[in-house]
């Protein structure tokens, strides 16, 4: 059955992108991390524009990490303040990273800046899974000594040191501030939450408990995603409601399949599988930014 | 040659304007509403009708004009970018083209460029030819109009008006999802010995309908409340979704 996406202009099987949703879905309950990376390139693979892709994909995010957060908070492992401190970042970058958009997009490069994001950061996070999959698989075998909570560098000499009470931590409020700046930029610019990037870096550069990661991050993400679905409504009109609404029920379901699965597979067999899963997909869109292709003229949008 | 045919043409031209005689040309569409709804999988559109004396048939479709940028890729470190880009003027954003027989067997060349006969003989300009060296310029027309026809807006050839007992003819032209919205005009033209001599051009309204229509309507008539409205729908979507989540 085939349905006309009023903002993408395209004719697409509902039960193409209901699928796709559930399959998104399925593989972040599976695996806990938001699957917009993987959306986004698939969106495009199946004809939708790319702006349209990235945008809609930021409203989809608004509704995947809201029904996540709940869970979070009920048990209090969100932290409001430190919320509150990549919240702000995450305005000041998600804003940038739209206006950034919105000339890449006049100047006809936003394609492959968004194609050279998702190379990138899909190879950087590949890997890292990969790696970190094939290091728990390992150490199940033969016991490491866990490494040290944290690391003191010169980013801990920053001004504006704040506490933040549940995560334990003394530091400066420009830090997260940056983070939330620059997870915000790559919100924009990829129509991903960013989780997989923000996670890593909350983690290993400010040193916040892993209990209280997740359902902070969740947070941070629900208000940039809100603003970008927002800002690229208003200021691109390139928000397309009836696809994002099709993503957001296929992806429930499929959240609640994946969330069951996850739960009796061994956690490190499925990260090296999502580790590979992420690089075959990283490949593929390296591939053609390499490869020559078909007709080297294309249509822009109208002037 | 000349002579007479410029006689011949003052005849059909007074031959026109006479009042009596029967209408040398006569046509229509099934539908002058092409309406884009939920479920639209792209339309065709019937045009049909008769003609007084036997002669070729050439029917147009076309779409509203705009401008239109065409993008050119080079590598650059390896990796393939767009680093060049040029605009067109008065462009169609669809056009399709049927007759009866080739166009160059009913025509001569001015006459069909004069016409604009066939998807080559647009014509449309570059918003900036001064840099422009021609060979360039045919390359930058030729890659315009080789896209919109992998778009499927452009035909790649010329489809078949069929004519029936030298009096009765028909063609379909079909617009695929993409279309672009606006008044198209479907004109149909008939030729006697490779001059136009009679023309009909009938508004087409290409247009989204019902909850598409509003829907676009909403999304670039109030952008903000729309954005609003997304984000509205998203967490309420969210917050159900945790609700059904955690009865389970």
């Amino acid at each position: 059955m085939q349905i006309y996406l009023p903002i993408a202009e395209i004719s697409v099987d509902v039960f193409l992108l209901l699928g796709l949703g559930s399959v998104i879905g399925f593989l972040s309950g599976i695996f806990g991390v938001g699957g917009g990376f993987l959306m986004t390139p698939l969106l495009v693979l199946i004809g939708i524009p790319p702006a349209i892709a990235v945008a809609t994909q930021a409203n989809h995010v608004v509704a995947s990490s809201v029904s996540g957060v709940f869970a979070h908070w009920r048990r209090g492992n969100v932290d409001f303040k430190m919320g509150a401190v990549l919240v702000g970042g995450g305005f000041v970058g998600s804003t940038l990273g739209v206006a950034l958009f919105s000339l890449l997009r006049e100047m006809g490069q936003i394609d492959l800046v968004i194609n050279l994001s998702y190379v990138t950061l899909l190879s950087i996070v590949g890997g890292m899974m990969l790696w970190e999959g094939v290091r728990a698989f390992l150490r199940r075998r033969s016991k490491l000594a866990p490494g040290k909570l944290h690391i003191h560098t010169w980013v801990h000499g920053l001004p504006l040191k704040t506490r933040f009470r549940k995560s334990r931590l003394y530091i400066s409020a420009l830090l997260p501030f940056g983070i939330g700046l620059m997870v915000g930029v790559i919100s924009a610019i990829m129509g991903v939450g960013g989780a997989f990037v923000l996670v890593p870096l909350m983690i290993y550069l400010l040193g916040m408990p892993t209990a209280v990661v997740i359902g902070t991050s969740l947070f941070q993400i629900i208000f940039v995603s809100a603003n970008v679905t927002f800002l690229q409504a208003s200021q691109n009109q390139t928000v397309d409601l009836a696809l994002a609404m099709l993503l957001i029920v296929g992806g429930v379901i499929g959240a609640q399949l994946g969330g069951r699965l996850g739960a009796r597979l061994p956690g490190d067999t499925l990260r090296i599988l999502l580790g590979i899963l992420v690089l075959a997909v990283a490949a593929r869109l390296g591939f053609e930014l390499v490869a020559t292709p078909d007709d080297l003229y294309s249509l822009g949008i109208e002037p | 040659m000349r002579g007479r045919r410029l006689i011949l043409l003052v005849l059909l031209v007074a031959g026109l304007t006479l009042p009596a005689r029967a209408l040398p040309l006569v046509a229509d569409l099934s539908s002058h509403l092409v309406a884009i709804t939920t479920g639209f999988t792209g339309s065709e559109v019937l045009m049909f009708g008769a003609i007084e004396e036997p002669g070729d048939i050439v029917v147009v479709v076309r779409g509203p004009e705009s401008e239109q940028r065409v993008m050119r890729k080079s590598r650059v470190a390896g990796i393939w970018m767009n680093t060049a880009g040029m605009v067109y003027r008065d462009v169609p954003r669809f056009y399709a083209i049927a007759s009866n027989r080739p166009l160059d067997e009913i025509a001569e060349e001015s006459v069909l460029q004069n016409q604009e006969f066939g998807v080559s003989r647009l014509r449309f300009s570059p918003k900036d030819s001064a840099r422009l060296d021609p060979e360039d310029a045919g390359k930058w027309r030729r890659a315009l109009i080789r896209r919109k026809q992998e778009a499927g807006l452009y035909s790649r050839s010329t489809g078949r008006v069929a004519i029936l007992s030298d009096r009765l003819f028909r063609t379909s032209v079909y617009l695929p999802t993409n279309v672009p919205t606006g008044i198209y005009s479907a004109e149909i033209y008939l030729l006697q010995d490779g001059q136009v001599v009679n023309a009909q051009s009938t508004p087409l309204a290409v247009s989204k309908v019902g909850i598409e229509a509003d829907l676009y309507a909403f999304a670039y008539d109030r952008p903000a409340l729309y954005g609003l409205v997304a984000v509205l729908t998203a967490l309420m979507a969210g917050w159900f979704a945790h609700l059904a989540f955690r009865r389970n």
